[in-house]
C-alpha cells in the first residue's frame, strides 16, 4: 500500500546525533520497540551519530566531562575526576567495564538492536551532507539507509506522531 | 494454556517486548503466547504494548521473581 493512503498508522521520527556506547541506546531502543509496536519509524543519523551505521561498530563511553556516570573508583561510586579522564585507557577501561555489566545484566547489545532495528523495517537516512564532512563513503557503511538532508527529514517529521531528538 | 511459550528470563529491556512481537507474529490470530520474564520493567511496558497494539492482555501475574504475562493475538 502507499505510505500516504496508511491513515491510521502512528509514526515516529528520530534525529540520532550522538556515537558514543551510552548514547547509541535511546535510539535504537525506542525506534525498535515503536516498530514493535506497529509504528512506522524514521531515524534521521547525522554528526557523531552517523558512526552507529557503520558496518563496524566500534563504540566508547566518555568519561570526559560526565559528571553523572558514577565509577567504583578508590573504594566508593565516583564520577572520574577530568584529569584522569584525559590520560590514554581510561576511556577504553570504562567501556570494557560497561560492555561487560551490559553482558551481565542481560541488555541486548547495540548491534543486536540494530539488527532488530532493520528487520523491523525501520527506514534510516544517512546525512549526506555528515558523509562529505566526515569524508565516510558507502563502503564503510551497512547496506539499506538511504542518503538525505534536512528536507528529507523534515518532509518525514511532518507525518510523523512523534518527532525526537537524540 | 498457551500455544506458546516465550521464555526471556535474564534479558532487559528492550529485549522481552521485541522477542514477544516476533513470536506473536507468527502466531496465528487468536491464539496466545505466554511470557516468562524476570524485568519488573516488563509489567508496565506489556499493558502499554498490548493497549497500543490492540492484542490482548489476558493475564500478568508474579511467581517469585518470575513474571507471566498471557497474551492473545488480535484477530
Amino acid at each position: 500500500m502507499p505510505e500516504d493512503t496508511k491513515q491510521n498508522v502512528k509514526r515516529m521520527s528520530m534525529i540520532v546525533t550522538k556515537g558514543t556506547l551510552d548514547w547509541a541506546y535511546p535510539p535504537f531502543i525506542l525506534a525498535t520497540t515503536a516498530a514493535a509496536m506497529g509504528l512506522e519509524v524514521t531515524m534521521f543519523f547525522t554528526f557523531y551519530g552517523l558512526t552507529l551505521l557503520k558496518k563496524k561498530l566500534d563504540l566508547e563511553i566518555s568519561t570526559l566531562g560526565n559528571a553523572a556516570m558514577k565509577m567504583p573508583l578508590l573504594g566508593m561510586h565516583m564520577a572520574m575526576p577530568n584529569l584522569v579522564s584525559a590520560m590514554p585507557g581510561v576511556d577504553a577501561m570504562a567501556t570494557a567495564m560497561m560492555k561487560n555489566l551490559i553482558k551481565k545484566k542481560g541488555i541486548a547489545s547495540i548491534e543486536e538492536l540494530r539488527q532488530a532495528a532493520i528487520e523491523a523495517d525501520v527506514k534510516m537516512i544517512a546525512c549526506q551532507m555528515t558523509m562529505d564532512l566526515f569524508e565516510y563513503t558507502l563502503d564503510d557503511m551497512i547496506e539499506g539507509p538511504i542518503l538525505g538532508g534536512a528536507a528529507t527529514y523534515i518532509e518525514t517529521a511532518t507525518k510523523s506522531d512523534i518527532n525526537l531528538f537524540i | 494454556m498457551a500455544t506458546q511459550i516465550l521464555d526471556v528470563k535474564g534479558l532487559n529491556c528492550p529485549l522481552p517486548v521485541l522477542r514477544a512481537r516476533k513470536a506473536l507474529k507468527d502466531l496465528p490470530p487468536g491464539e496466545t503466547l505466554q511470557v516468562l520474564a524476570t524485568d519488573p520493567g516488563a509489567v508496565k511496558d506489556f499493558e502499554a504494548f498490548c493497549r497500543t497494539t490492540g492484542n490482548e492482555l489476558v493475564e500478568s501475574s508474579v511467581e517469585g521473581k518470575v513474571y507471566r504475562f498471557l497474551i492473545r493475538r488480535a484477530a
